[in-house]
């Protein structure tokens, strides 16, 4: 009985995604204000945008390929935190295990501009952080190589 | 030399992902264009003598946001095509990029929702190069001035795409309302998020 609970319940967390919500302060505190020599890749995507979901496999890929090099994706959903089974259904199903959260931040006509002045709003955009700072910022895709080439050049 | 190269590749780089880093800013003057709407006519600015500006919105099928604001960009033009500010909306996707936003498809959009304003296809995507657009939907707010058209609001059309009940600022109503009234815009200029034009591959 006990043991067929667990695996019920080991099932269950496998199946199901546990994506919830993050604010901009926690999201900062998370990436931008940690002060170690950790690249802090922030992809922000939905899982309505084609290109970013097109790109998240190499965000993914090149976080397993740089496992040991200190590297740490996040994934931050600009869907609506109205969807957020929608986001836990789409990170279950793709079985994404690195750090994905749903943006609650308000007006974005206020926030985009705190994560980056030169951020129209439009996805994919991606910023990395390194030791409290901004190394990168990118409105736009990218290819598996470019992605791993600037990834490889960041964390030397 | 190595250094140059990584510059020269950086360059490029920055030209491939950044089409619109130019663009128009408020204030600058916007150039017309003649664009074939979904009814197979050529539309230009200019053809519309009285106007006293134009609510110019770069949109399209596809994308979730454009759907949100679809119902709003159509109470736009119900609101001020009467008053001198008729809305434009131009699709400026590659539909090789984007099947859902051909042409064919915008026809279609337009007649089901019965688009009471232009809906313009810019196949070269000269227009939203020219006007900077990066996202849809993203609208130019246009005041005439003798012969020139004169940007005076970029941006959102309100800061809440998922709840119309819960906008708070309404940007283009207020601007255009500003406009109408001889008073100062108080927001020119607005982030939103929002899909990427689909920018043909070179």
């Amino acid at each position: 009985m006990l043991r067929g609970l667990i695996i019920t319940a080991l099932a269950l967390g496998m199946l199901g995604a546990n994506v919830g919500t993050i604010n901009m302060q926690q999201l900062k505190d998370a990436t931008q204000n940690q002060t170690n020599d950790t690249l802090y890749v922030v992809n922000f995507w939905a899982t309505w945008c084609k290109p970013c979901v097109a790109e998240m496999p190499y965000f993914r890929q090149a976080d397993e390929k740089f496992k040991g090099q200190k590297v740490k994706v996040v994934f931050v959903s600009l869907n609506s935190t109205k969807e957020l089974a929608q986001v836990n259904k789409f990170v279950a199903d793709k079985n994404i295990t690195q750090q994905v959260h749903v943006l609650d931040a308000g007006n974005p006509n206020v926030w985009i501009n705190q994560v980056d002045t030169n951020w129209s709003g439009a996805i994919p955009a991606t910023i990395m952080y390194k030791g409290g700072k901004k190394v990168l910022f990118r409105e736009g895709e990218f290819t598996q190589a470019e992605l791993d080439s600037i990834i490889k050049n960041k964390t030397k | 030399m190595k250094k140059l190269m990584t510059l020269a590749a950086a360059f490029i780089m920055l030209a491939a992902f950044k089409p619109a880093a130019d663009g128009l800013h408020t204030g600058s003057k916007a150039t017309d264009f003649k664009l074939k709407n979904v009814d197979g006519k050529m539309v230009s600015l200019s053809d519309y003598k009285d106007a006293k500006g134009y609510i110019v919105v770069f949109t399209c099928n596809h994308c979730p946001f454009a759907k949100k604001y679809e119902s709003r960009i159509i109470a736009l033009d119900k609101k001020y095509k009467k008053m001198g500010y008729p809305v434009i909306a131009i699709n400026p996707n590659d539909p090789v990029a984007a099947p859902e936003d051909s042409y064919e498809n915008m026809q279609k959009v337009a007649k089901v929702k019965k688009y009471p304003f232009p809906y313009l296809f810019d196949e070269t995507q000269e227009v939203a190069l020219a006007y900077g657009a990066t996202r849809t939907p993203h609208v130019y707010l246009l005041q005439k001035e003798g012969n020139d058209n004169i940007v005076r609001y970029i941006g959102a059309i309100d800061d809440n795409s998922d709840d119309e009940s819960a906008v708070k600022e309404k940007y283009v109503e207020n601007a255009v309302d500003a406009l109408l009234g001889g008073k100062a815009i108080s927001t020119d200029f607005t982030k939103a998020i929002g899909c990427t034009i689909k920018w043909k591959k070179a």
